[in-house]
């Protein structure tokens, strides 16, 4: 049994920033991904990421805002230590090698973003997020003797053992097929959030809550999964990302009567107004009539320098003229909001800590929560790396001060049991798994998307139960060992029911709008009744809810606007 | 919503049988990609249909294939521009891409095509969009190939990380802004393979470091910040497999869905290896110069001159020649003379030094004249800077004398 003193699943930014951070610590490191990791979705983060580094901001400002930012849900002790430490963490992917644009001085320059009182944001072109990836790996390749690669390793379950304490995960290597239990003294979910479920979305086809939904069946409580965050800005139909640097960069949102809707809505930020608020009036006036047949507004770029488009919205330059057949630097693009982010995830303290001692959570899985109702734009990368590390060293500490203790073979037993039902099911035994996640997702971006009811919410629900009950006898055609994505695919379309089931549960409780969750039967934000956070724990009937409180530490709620 | 046939070469290494075509036909709006294509073949038909996937935006660099010969990822091309392109090839060559690609695919096609899936109600005659895992590859399981052999191992080749001056500084290093730029654009790699299934030196000398490594040996040669630039440039310019095994042929610039263009980084790396005076074996250096010297001399190449001016260059390297000039110049002899026998040197005349003819009229003036340009115009041909390559040509074409452009044309014809 290959074993670890940490073992991380997931090789996004939260992971290998948990991995660097934990072999600091002495310790050994596993890190698991399902694929190659610099193939996973932090790649897709295209602005930049938030920092108070310059002499003129303070960490305070770039605190408020992202209070302000989540609609007052967000823990503020988790936000405060994101936003305190958040200068160094940048300086460390600096020197790292992470290509940060200069300034004409040649330190690192800013550019403006979305729901920030001053321009913070740290960026390499618009990739960063790629570019911050790609430079943690160099590190993952460079620290291989600390760190034991698992590249296309597919987790699926967690082992518990009879203190209740997590102790490793079973594991299936994509390449043959072959299962295992891999043994740890702490083990980190990185596995990133669950926008599969949603169709289309700006998520990669991996996101499909693998972690979140791990965690939840082995009785760790989720919290505030109803907040899932639409981007204001993606392709109709395709759901790919155009990022708010453009807007950033001083692009404009039009109606198709070509009025700068914003005026109305926010009338100080405009454009760079939080995300909820910018996706809600954008679909206010494609709902009323005021967007374009296809269902959009548009976003004009060409307001932009050319030469500056070329440095630094390159990324979608290309999804333009590839994407959407549209030279971005002569004409506006089409855009709707489209589902992007969960905010929501495994309930963590501040270290990462989850309610099952021995496991931990970081980066989108969790819910720490800084995010709170509505995550800001480039504090996802920010939340990656700060927990990540948070989270890592922490592992490591438990580990340094645990005896190993041994999983029980029969949760191999169990998942291979589980693989084999699969794999027994007969073609025409029940629908394709493919069906059920189109089904899924068309429900999801119907009913549980910018604007939500209870009527909508309660028909989603239904939807997902009976769904659940059909993936039981869902069949594939792959029965073969080597590269089985079929089957994999199976398994995730648990992940994403599990997930989904919990979205829908937490929209229809919280009987209130705040963040991304906007209730036009309760249109209005209730403090008295409502600051306060929803969690889910799992039990035979299904989620039962609890509430935990809201930290808050130096930022009472007030009326939010833009 | 059009439809259309997507042939597949496949491979299931638990069947024990060896790769085969298959056929699926799809339904999708022209402006979605081959990927959909191959997902709505997969979801709809065939589970077991494998191909590596996720972000569906060119940003993952997962889903690396061969779509009508060309590599490139199949969610950054267009259903509907495949099918022109097939269309194309086909009436040019008269065979499918298939056919013309790929020998294994036409034994299959005589034996045994498996039809079972494409619905034969639409009976377009329409040309197969032909799709084919990586080259340069081992094959794993269909579309999905072994990059950790071959990809991975030659980036770990190059020490693909950064090495720092020292300690870290207490804020962040100062460099020039216009540094992070240019290596941004090798930054911009996703590591998606396109570049080394297209490469072709690979095919001959499968040691090659390749494409992509070397784009990525760049970003750390072109950093400030890294402390070891000379160190990693003499490596790369002594490694018999190293930037001097690239040949120039553009293949890796056609394949690169980013715009990395790593052969103009592997050019930059040449660049910066000859500026720090890195002796090479392969005489990769002067070998370059040599062609520079040449054409700039005589407009068109001088076989005759070429070994000698890049293995001794000069007057002084003629008269006086090292020892090891002269044991290049007696071992590259043989190639000459299959490049003679292969009829590669239409005229013996060609081979006596001198006797190759200098452009006539004023045309080795043209030559020249572009070397001025180009030397006054000394920029990076790279994406983060310029823009499209579209708006690049518009704008050397607005800075071109319209009177040298013919000259030009001429001397590349000559």
């Amino acid at each position: 049994m290959p074993s670890h003193d940490v073992l991380v699943i997931g090789a996004g930014l939260a992971g290998q920033r948990a991995a660097l951070a934990a072999a600091e610590q002495g310790v050994s490191v596993g890190i698991v991904s399902k694929v190659h990791p610099v193939r996973s979705h932090s790649n897709a983060a295209q602005g930049g990421i938030n920092a108070a580094l310059n002499p003129d901001d303070t960490w305070e400002s770039h605190a408020f805002d992202t209070v302000k930012g989540s609609d007052y849900l967000g823990d503020q002790d988790a936000i405060e230590i994101m936003a305190r430490e958040a200068p160094e963490e940048i300086l460390h992917m600096e020197h790292l090698g992470v290509t940060f644009h200069r300034n004409a001085e040649g330190k690192l320059g800013t550019r403006a973003f979305g729901g920030a009182s001053a321009a913070r944001t740290y960026y390499v072109a618009d990739i960063t997020g790629q570019a911050i990836m790609h430079v943690l790996y160099e590190q993952l390749m460079k620290y291989s003797e600390q760190i034991t690669r698992y590249e296309e390793w597919f987790s699926s379950s967690l082992a518990i053992d009879e203190n209740g304490e997590c102790c490793g995960v079973v594991t299936r290597n994509v390449a043959d097929g072959s299962m295992e239990l891999f043994g740890a003294k702490s083990v980190i979910l990185a596995t990133g959030g669950s926008g599969q479920i949603w169709k289309p979305t700006t998520n990669a086809l991996i996101c499909t809550g693998d972690g979140i939904a791990m965690a939840y069946r082995v009785g760790a409580k989720l919290m505030d999964m109803e907040m899932i965050q639409y981007h204001p800005t993606t392709l109709a139909g395709k759901g790919f990302l155009i990022t708010e640097g453009a807007r950033g960069e001083g692009a404009l949102l039009l109606n198709k009567n070509g009025e700068r809707f914003m005026e109305k809505y926010a009338p100080n930020k405009m454009e760079l107004a939080s995300r909820d608020v910018v996706s809600r009036a954008e679909q206010t006036e494609i709902n009323e009539g005021r967007g374009f047949p296809d269902g959009t507004v548009a976003l004009d770029i060409t307001v932009v320098p050319k030469k500056r488009i070329h440095e630094a919205l390159r990324e979608i330059v290309l999804v333009g003229r590839d994407f959407a057949g549209v030279d971005i630097t002569r004409e506006p693009i089409h855009i709707k909001p489209g589902n992007h982010y969960t905010m929501g995830g495994v309930k963590t303290d501040v270290e990462g800590r989850t309610d099952i001692p021995g496991l931990y959570a970081a980066g989108e899985a969790a819910c720490v929560s800084v995010h709170g109702g509505n995550r800001l734009g480039a504090n996802s990368l920010l939340d990656t790396l700060i927990f990540g590390k948070h989270s890592g060293r922490d592992a490591a500490a438990r580990a340094l001060r645990t005896d190993w203790s041994k999983p029980s073979g029969k949760v191999l037993e169990d998942e291979q049991a589980m693989v084999d039902d699969i794999n027994g099911r007969e073609k025409g035994s029940g629908r394709r798994v493919s069906e059920i996640k189109l089904e899924l997702g068309q429900t999801m971006d119907s009913k549980v998307a910018v604007f939500r009811d209870e009527a909508g919410i309660t028909e989603a629900l239904e939807t997902v139960r009976r769904l659940k009950e059909e993936a039981k006898t869902a069949y594939i055609d792959d029965h073969g060992s080597v590269f089985n994505q079929d089957l994999m695919g199976a398994i995730e379309l648990g992940y994403m029911l599990d997930c989904a089931e919990c979205s829908c549960i937490g929209a229809l409780e919280r009987k209130e709008s705040r963040g991304a969750q906007y209730r036009t039967d309760y249109p209005e934000r209730n403090d008295e009744e409502w600051l306060k956070h929803i969690n889910l724990e799992k039990t035979e009937d299904g989620p039962e809810i609890s509430y935990s409180e809201v930290t808050i530490t130096q930022w009472q709620p007030e009326a939010r606007t833009y | 919503m059009a439809d259309y046939t997507i042939k597949v070469r496949r491979y299931q290494p638990e069947s024990g049988e060896a790769a085969y075509w298959e056929e699926f036909n799809v339904e999708l709006d022209p402006s979605l990609s081959v990927l959909d294509g191959l997902l709505q073949a997969k979801d709809r038909d065939d589970g077991s249909l494998a191909v590596r996937c996720s972000c569906r935006a060119a940003i993952c660099g997962s889903c690396g294939m061969k779509i009508n010969g060309q590599s490139g990822l199949g969610c950054q091309t267009q259903i509907g521009e495949a099918q022109e392109q097939a269309n194309k090839m086909a009436a040019a060559t008269g065979k499918s891409a298939a056919e013309a690609s790929s020998p294994v695919g036409v034994e299959a096609d005589h034996s045994g095509l498996h039809t079972g899936h494409a619905h034969t109600a639409t009976t377009t005659a329409a040309v197969p969009i032909v799709i084919e895992p990586m080259g340069n590859m081992p094959v794993i399981k269909d579309l999905v190939t072994d990059m950790e052999s071959t990809h991975w191992t030659k980036i770990r080749r190059v020490t693909p990380w950064l090495l720092p001056f020292g300690e870290p500084p207490e804020r962040e290093y100062i460099v020039e802004p216009e540094s992070m730029v240019d290596i941004t654009q090798s930054m911009a790699c996703i590591q998606c393979g396109a570049c080394v299934s297209s490469c072709l030196s690979m095919e001959v000398d499968p040691l090659f470091i390749g494409p992509a490594a070397l784009a990525k040996a760049y970003r750390f040669v072109g950093d400030p910040r890294d402390a070891e630039t000379s160190e990693r440039l003499a490596d790369l310019a002594q490694d018999p497999h190293g930037i001097y095994d690239c040949t120039h042929c553009f293949s890796c610039v056609d394949a690169c869905p980013k715009g990395v263009a790593p052969m103009d980084q592997i050019m930059r790396l040449r660049r910066k290896a000859g500026e720090n005076g890195i002796d090479d074996p392969n005489s990769g250096h002067s070998h370059e110069m040599a062609f520079v010297k040449i054409i700039e001399k005589k407009g068109t190449l001088d076989e005759s001159m070429l070994l000698q001016e890049s293995f001794a260059p000069g007057v002084l390297g003629k008269l006086m020649p090292t020892k090891r000039a002269i044991k290049e110049m007696i071992g590259s002899l043989p190639t000459a003379v299959r490049g003679v026998k292969a009829g590669k040197m239409r005229s013996l005349r060609k081979l006596i030094p001198g006797a190759h003819h200098k452009l006539p009229d004023g045309a080795q003036d043209e030559v020249k004249a572009i070397y001025k340009h180009a030397e006054e115009h000394n920029e990076e041909f790279n994406l983060y800077i310029k823009g499209e390559e579209g708006d690049e040509e518009a704008a050397v074409e607005e800075r071109l004398e319209p009177a040298s452009a013919p000259g030009a044309e001429e001397a590349s014809n000559g």
